[in-house]
């Protein structure tokens, strides 16, 4: 136990360093999720054939590059966007560069479940709006959108909290965060203290993702 | 058969819906489902009809075509004498703001208080500010429902909710007022409250209303006249006042509305 409160003391900053590197790596893939992701997911269910708008083509063409996407391994992934991250953020490694991958790999992943929040709505929902006189935009931002709210907010906390996890295998690539440390330190140096307080801050991070995404979830529900 | 010839009353008022040869056919080819065959149907203002039939007879997709919910396969509905068939899109809205509907699930928004959903009709009119929340406040107060407006549609009964849905429809002023099985999912009670609510503010206003039941007590009481409708075709035109069901279906709902034996007589097995 001394030497794990030792290690702590040794390995503060490193530990500091790359729980904020985390954060960073997590907040604007967490951000692109929302800001591109949500989007993309309302088109998807908007264009689909049975859609409200419904664009065969379209929903065809962003459909399969969304499983494209999907269906790179995340490693290979982070290979492939090394010239992209260099153009957008002006490097291939570190934090930043991960940041990038990790929004393509959660841009699309964020947009099935909003895609599949929306279609959970009550379709009478929609009836009611439009027999009410309501745009394709009112429908969307003043009833999809709301009555999803806890789904989506559901949806967010579970991507949070993967991508947390998904952040670590950035690591492997000297991405930094706690997932970096935790191999550099831990694995390869045998620092096994640092490894250990390395999954606790990850833990700690889950956690309370979890704790704070249920209770914007129970806030937002009236359903009850 | 000119629509004219087939309902209107001797003089009559203005129309207030026309539908012409209307039809409508869900998907295509061998699975096509033919909802409603050409239908000629007029309704003067200030009249309620009622559509009744069986689940599937395509009474609700005949409603639904009046505000173009639906968009008819062939033929024309008027509106008031505007052809609504092939409008775009910004004006078929500007049209249903005239036109309110109400349904057998309510469709209240969970994520709005009772005032907020009463608001959201005025909201997509495109009324703003205080304008909005004093018509609200008072379309509730309309149906009875003044002491609800900060509750959710999760704390209110079934009733109360249909109330606010009603008070929805009505808030914009609409001419004309469409319900779906608005009573269906409620008890006899409950049914009979919002049904005396719906027959008194039609009164106060002088709207037109449509109502899609399958319930001929809902039609005895409401009802002007009734459109039997089964398979997709009108098979009776009855007037509410005098009825004289002509059709087997027409008779069985009469029938019916006296207490169900087991000398009553099946329609569709008859058929």
């Amino acid at each position: 136990m001394n030497a794990l409160f030792d290690t702590l003391v040794q390995f503060g900053p490193d530990l500091w360093k790359a729980t904020l590197d985390t954060f960073l790596m997590v907040g604007v893939t967490m951000l692109s999720a929302v800001v591109l992701g949500t989007p993309l997911g309302v088109m998807l269910f908007l264009a689909a054939p049975a859609g409200l708008y419904p664009r065969p083509w379209l929903h065809k063409l962003a459909s399969y590059l969304v499983n494209a996407l999907r269906s790179f391994p995340f490693i290979i992934l982070l290979v492939l966007l090394i010239p992209f991250s260099r153009l957008v953020v002006g490097t291939s490694i570190g934090p930043k560069a991960a940041a990038v991958a990790l929004s393509f790999a959660v841009i699309p992943y964020f947009a099935r479940l909003v895609e599949q929040n929306l279609r959970d709505v009550p379709r009478g929902m929609v009836d009611m709006a439009r027999s009410c006189g309501a745009s394709p935009t009112q429908i969307v931002l003043r009833v999809l959108l709301p009555e999803a709210m806890p789904a989506l907010l559901g949806s967010l906390t579970v991507t949070a909290t993967g991508f947390i996890a998904y952040s670590a295998v950035a690591g492997a690539v000297g991405a930094g965060g706690l997932g970096d440390l935790a191999i550099r330190f831990g694995y390869y140096r045998f620092e096994t203290g640092v490894m250990i307080w390395c999954v606790i801050i990850m833990f700690v991070l889950v956690q309370s993702t979890q704790w704070l995404g249920d209770w914007l979830v129970r806030r937002s529900d009236k359903r009850t | 058969m000119s629509p004219e010839k087939t309902d209107s009353p001797p003089g009559s008022a203005a129309p207030m819906i026309v539908l012409e040869q209307v039809s409508k056919t869900f998907g295509a080819g061998t699975g096509a489902v033919h909802a409603l065959h050409p239908t000629d149907l007029r309704i003067d203002a200030g009249e309620l009809v009622g559509l009744l039939g069986f689940s599937g007879a395509g009474k609700s997709t005949l409603l639904r075509l009046i505000n173009r919910l639906e968009a008819p396969s062939g033929g024309r509905v008027l509106l008031q004498g505007q052809d609504i068939t092939g409008l775009g899109d910004a004006d078929l809205r500007q049209v249903r703001q005239r036109v309110g509907m109400i349904f057998q699930q309510f469709n209240l928004l969970s994520s709005r208080t009772a005032l907020q959903n009463v608001m959201f009709g005025l909201e997509v009119s495109g009324r703003g500010g205080d304008e909005v929340r004093s018509r609200a406040l008072q379309a509730l107060a309309d149906v009875g429902l003044s002491d609800k407006a900060e509750a959710y549609p999760a704390q209110l009964s079934g009733g109360q909710k249909q109330r606010v849905a009603i008070a929805r429809a009505l808030a914009t002023e609409p001419s004309i007022l469409l319900c779906d099985e608005a009573t269906s999912a409620l008890d006899p009670h409950t049914a009979l409250s919002i049904l005396r609510l719906l027959k008194s503010l039609k009164e106060r206003r002088g709207m037109t209303l449509v109502i899609v039941t399958h319930d001929i007590k809902v039609a005895s009481y409401l009802c002007d006249r009734a459109i039997v409708l089964e398979k997709g075709r009108v098979v009776d035109r009855i007037d509410m006042g005098a009825p004289q069901p002509a059709s087997l279906l027409g008779k069985f709902f009469f029938e019916t509305a006296k207490g169900w034996t087991d000398q009553t007589v099946l329609p569709q097995e008859d058929a």
